[in-house]
């Protein structure tokens, strides 16, 4: 069907036209890695929740040295990381599913991947600046 | 193909004549808690995104410090930030138990439709008592 128009007969096998279109364009990647940051979640947020709950009513000097303790500030970063990567595969779909207007589609696919990064940078700088404000305040 | 005199149904009307499957459609159909729990995942999705947004500032806040925390700490204990958090909160349960049902279906548990029902309602139930059990133990130490 797909020499419609050209007057050809095409000479691609089947597969060649499969290639790039549909679930051929990155098979069940997406679908797996969206269940991996899943699980990864399932058991940062119940983590993160509780030293959330453990930071209500603390100082900024006392939720800052919090932050900065060495599990504390790693499995932050790996859940910010984490985070706005599952943001990004959900909103994919959602964008994917309901936005059929190709140039809206890909603008919103842009802004939304792009803005994930930015938003995992930035936590992951707040993250380094607050060690090291730390940091600097301990005479070693 | 043609359409066979078999094809008509109850279905078929003079701008349809052949009858094929109809995708549901919102207005007319049954309400069931699946439909529901779908949607909330997608909108509760949708929204902690804007949440995580105010995480980041929250975190940026910290790592500035002086007036830009007092600020956003300000901002969390108005009546208005604590509306946002209660909401974010009960978003971030729903989504994160819904989020349980739906990997046990991906691993082939729970498709039977009492089982869907009930995880449904499981989880409806479990979202309010794991959110007001959270803000219990966020409420003696709170400022708020």
């Amino acid at each position: 069907m797909s020499n419609i128009g050209t007057g050809r007969q095409d000479l691609r096998t089947p597969i060649a036209r499969a290639r790039g279109l549909g679930s051929g364009k990155s098979g069940t990647g997406h679908w797996w890695w969206q269940r991996v940051t899943s699980v990864a979640l399932l058991l940062l947020v119940p983590w993160m929740i509780g030293l959330l709950v453990s930071l209500v009513g603390a100082d900024l000097l006392t939720v800052r040295d919090v932050i900065s303790r060495p599990w504390n500030a790693i499995f932050l970063a790996g859940f910010v990381i984490i985070m706005f990567w599952h943001i990004q595969q959900g909103l994919q779909v959602v964008i994917e599913d309901y936005v059929h207007t190709r140039w809206i589609e890909v603008a919103l696919q842009l802004a939304v991947a792009l803005g994930c990064v930015v938003g995992a940078l930035a936590s992951l700088y707040s993250l380094g600046h607050i060690a090291m404000i730390v940091a600097s305040t301990q005479t070693s | 193909m043609p359409p066979s005199p078999e094809s008509a149904s109850p279905m078929a009307t003079p701008e349809r004549p052949q009858s094929r499957p109809l995708s549901p459609h919102l207005q007319v159909y049954r309400w069931q808690i699946t439909m529901t729990m779908s949607i909330l995942h997608r909108a509760t999705g949708m929204g902690l995104a804007l949440g995580a947004v105010g995480l980041v500032w929250w975190l940026l806040a910290v790592a500035t410090g002086g007036e830009s925390y007092d600020r956003a700490m300000a901002f969390i204990g108005s009546p208005f930030g604590l509306f946002l958090l209660a909401g974010f909160s009960l978003a971030l349960v729903y989504h994160l138990l819904n989020g349980i049902r739906h990997l046990l279906w991906d691993a082939g548990w729970g498709f039977d439709i009492p089982d869907v029902y009930r995880s449904g309602w499981a989880v409806a139930v479990l979202t309010f008592v794991f959110t007001a059990a959270i803000w219990l133990a966020a409420w003696p130490g709170g400022a708020a």
